[in-house]
């Protein structure tokens, strides 16, 4: 009997199968295809297919005036979008030499660090309810849907909310927002220690990110890998705190940082990361100035309505603006600011008239994926899925 | 037999009555004809496809995060209408929800998993994107999901809240059922207006267009009803 | 970002080492570029990043403009970071209508990978010694260089009763 089963045993042998994986599968990371070469289970090189929802919006960009575009570049990464309007806003208001008023800067501020936590909920729930954890969903999406009500009570939207515009945003904030916001601040602390009660020293989660899906600091830095995957592999590299940009300076947060670079501590960062956004939020609720919430400039943003009916000027910017809109020299920049999933930066080419001749995303998840294939080779397929979750790629940002 | 209503303590005792087995006659009969309804299989097997649907696991893009992720989720449970179990597998699931903007490279995979469905299957077409390609009119976006499948119910939004999809998600129901919502032009009395895209009875094409819209409205005549 | 002198500076020091590599230097908007001949652009990257004191190790972004109807038309952009100073330098490689060719950077940078496939993929630009130069958002049998600005968007417009003979 022994001698048989040795035989058996000699005379297999294992072959390279290639798995196709997507773009509809039940990971929850949207329209991403995984040709995967597997040898028994394990992962021997991984390629990712892309561009399955991909939708043209830097062509269509070029086609429209620069406050249009504000919608289109929303719609990209689309569980970020504060994000993206501020790239872009911020990147036309440097081309144009237009100031933000301050309590414009703290405002959005404000709305960036709700949506980081935003992204880092909706990142949690989907990711864990890969690993099994089909609870944490639930209880994610309970404080994600109190931060929507809270967009939806300043702008009207849940999502998509063409809040940020070209010198400040849109509205000012409503009678009863700082009192919600102060109280979401003041529950969200509780709320994340619930859920890292849920999950840090749970067995079958660390028996499952610890140790899985590691890539040497260098090699992420030659990725151009930024962002949480980066702060995990022990680099404190925060464009939040490298270059000034909004009300950031003024502000008094730490960053969180791992020291192997696994999953599990990609996933610590990112948890750490959402106390610290809601301690942004509360100093920036308290020191909110007051005056102007866009600028003042005329030529470049709209005028009140008030001023409609009495002033001739604002008649004609308004008419201007909205037919038009505002013309930009000829130039170029390159914008960058921290998104929750890395450095999220965009081109502006202006070529004098009142459309852009070229808006490009430098997008974090984009770049982010290309270190997948090294985080997933020689590791079981489970692995894979759980370094996906980890890597939290948004297929919007990464298709545009 | 009429059924007239009875006060609460009678038909407690005659439900007392029936569990001992002392009913008997017209009691019984009575009895009886007040708990069963008769109609036919097909409203049956109607009523029960329509409140146990298996919707695929399906998000492309923005949508995706308000359905079906969200939707599921405890301030929007989907599940108090019968649709808790998504399904992973095409074969498994009778109800795709398109949420999110089909690309041009998606949409022959997204007809593949329609044609992997089982009938009979419904397609809800979330958001404007899928509906009519939303705001990208460009070389990357397929203008509206109805150019390469046939969709049950568009639902408007960008992205449509949770409640919208989940009344459109009702309006399915009521489809499925056999008796659909009557629109807005039955019960104001205002057909006729309709503003066609192409093809109505008011548009003009050219001969060709013309010739195309004949054969395709034949064909649709053809086609039995869908279950 | 290198100030106005600091960036005239770096062209010195960059025209000792390499010379006639450099073309230009454009310093707008408190940002510093450095306009560089095509077929010296992996000379000038590796000098930017291995000469100890300037170290731009990392690149942020790899991406193109087309600049039409100016010619050359299409300008390569490398968005280099020094993160110890927290710098930022541009580099511009201008390429012509026809046959616009270029080395690849991915032995230097790796995460210039995908998107110099989506720079081929957007506008036709061809990376030489890029290991893997296929379409990356398109399918890959499309035909045409989308992001060009003689493309036209497409979409269909959207036909009612009234414009119905004018669209078909």
């Amino acid at each position: 009997m022994a001698d048989l089963t040795a035989d058996l045993v000699a005379d297999r042998t294992t072959e390279m199968m290639t798995v196709n994986i997507g773009p509809h599968h039940p990971a929850t990371h949207g329209v991403l295809r995984l040709v995967v070469d597997l040898e028994g289970e394990v992962v021997r090189d991984l390629k990712p297919v892309i561009g399955y929802v991909h939708t043209g919006i830097e062509k269509s960009c070029e086609d429209k005036s620069y406050w249009k575009v504000i919608p289109f570049v929303e719609r990209m990464d689309y569980v970020s979008y504060f994000f993206q309007m501020e790239a872009y806003c911020g990147a036309v208001e440097r081309l144009i030499g237009l100031e933000i008023p301050p309590r414009a800067k703290y405002l959005r501020t404000i709305f960036l660090e709700l949506n980081r936590i935003h992204s880092h909920l909706v990142w949690l729930g989907t990711t864990a309810l890969d690993l099994g954890a089909i609870s944490m969903l639930w209880y994610c999406f309970r404080e994600r849907d109190r931060i929507l009500d809270l967009f939806e009570m300043a702008t009207g939207q849940r999502m998509h909310t063409r809040y940020f515009q070209v010198g400040g945003v849109i509205e000012d904030i409503p009678v009863g927002f700082e009192e919600k916001c102060r109280s979401f601040v003041h529950d969200m602390p509780i709320r994340v220690g619930q859920y890292e009660a849920l999950l840090d020293r749970n067995e079958v989660f660390l028996q499952r990110t610890k140790g899985v899906g590691i890539v040497s600091h260098e090699r992420l830095l030659d990725l151009g890998v930024t962002g949480p995957l980066l702060r995990a592999a022990g680099d404190p590299w925060d464009l939040r705190k490298a270059f000034d940009y909004l009300a950031y300076p003024e502000m008094d947060f730490k960053i969180p940082v791992g020291t192997v670079g696994d999953n599990y501590d990609r996933y610590r960062v990112r948890v750490a990361e959402m106390v610290e956004s809601t301690k942004i939020i509360g100093q920036a609720l308290e020191a909110l100035p007051g005056g102007p919430f866009i600028a003042e400039d005329r030529k470049y943003v709209l005028p009140p309505r008030s001023e409609l009916s009495t002033s001739m000027e604002s008649l004609i910017h308004h008419f201007k603006l909205v037919t038009e809109g505002f013309r930009v020299d000829p130039g170029e920049i390159y914008y960058a600011i921290e998104g929750p999933r890395g450095e999220l930066g965009c081109f502006v080419l202006a070529d004098g008239s009142s459309k852009p001749a070229r808006v490009h995303f430098r997008d974090p998840s984009f770049v982010n994926l290309q270190s997948f294939a090294d985080m997933a080779k020689d590791s079981y397929v489970a692995d894979m899925i759980c370094s996906l979750g980890m890597l939290d790629p948004i297929l919007g940002g990464v298709d545009r | 037999m009429e059924i007239e209503r009875r006060s609460l303590e009678s038909r407690q005792a005659s439900a007392r009555d029936m569990l001992r087995g002392d009913l008997e006659g017209e009691d019984l009969e009575r009895y009886v004809e007040e708990r069963v309804v008769t109609t036919t299989f097909e409203k049956m097997l109607n009523l029960a496809r329509a409140n146990s649907i298996f919707p695929l696991t399906f998000g492309l893009a923005c949508c995706a995060i308000e359905a079906p992720i969200s939707i599921v989720t405890a301030r929007y449970d989907l599940a108090r209408f019968g649709a808790e179990a998504l399904r992973a597998s095409p074969r498994q699931a009778d109800l795709i929800i398109l949420s999110g903007r089909v690309s041009i490279k998606m949409a022959p995979v997204v007809r593949r998993l329609y044609d992997q469905m089982l009938e009979p299957k419904w397609a809800i077409s979330m958001g404007a994107c899928s509906s009519s390609g939303g705001m990208f009119a460009n070389y990357a976006v397929v203008q509206g999901a109805d150019k390469f499948m046939p969709i049950d119910l568009h639902v408007p939004g960008c992205p449509p809240r949770p409640e919208a999809v989940m009344y459109g998600f009702n309006k399915l129901q009521r489809k499925i059922i056999g008796s659909p919502d009557q629109g807005w032009r039955a019960r104001y009395n205002a057909a006729g207006t309709e503003e066609w895209a192409r093809g109505g009875p008011a548009s003009k094409p050219s001969i060709e267009a013309a010739e195309a819209y004949e054969l395709a409205r034949e064909l649709a005549a053809k086609e039995p009803t869908r279950a | 970002m290198p100030d106005g002198p600091g960036l005239e500076l770096l062209r010195g020091e960059i025209d000792a080492d390499a010379p006639g590599a450099v073309l230009a230097t454009s310093y707008e908007k408190e940002r510093a570029a450095l306009i560089v001949d095509p077929d010296r652009i992996v000379e000038v990257l590796t000098w930017l990043r291995d000469t100890p004191g300037q170290g731009y190790r990392f690149l942020s972004s790899l991406h193109v403009a087309d600049y039409l109807p100016a010619e050359p038309r299409f300008g390569v952009h490398y968005e280099l970071l020094n993160r110890e100073r927290v710098e930022r330098l541009r580099v511009k490689a201008m390429l012509p209508a026809e046959g616009p060719e270029i080395d690849s950077v991915t032995d230097l940078f790796p995460t210039a990978n995908f998107q110099e496939r989506e720079a081929f993929d957007f506008f036709g630009v061809v990376f030489h010694g890029h290991p893997e130069l296929t379409r990356i958002l398109l399918p890959e049998d499309y035909v045409g260089w989308p992001q060009r600005r003689d493309f036209p968007v497409g979409g269909e417009p959207v036909t009612f009763t009234y414009s119905e003979e004018r669209y078909g």
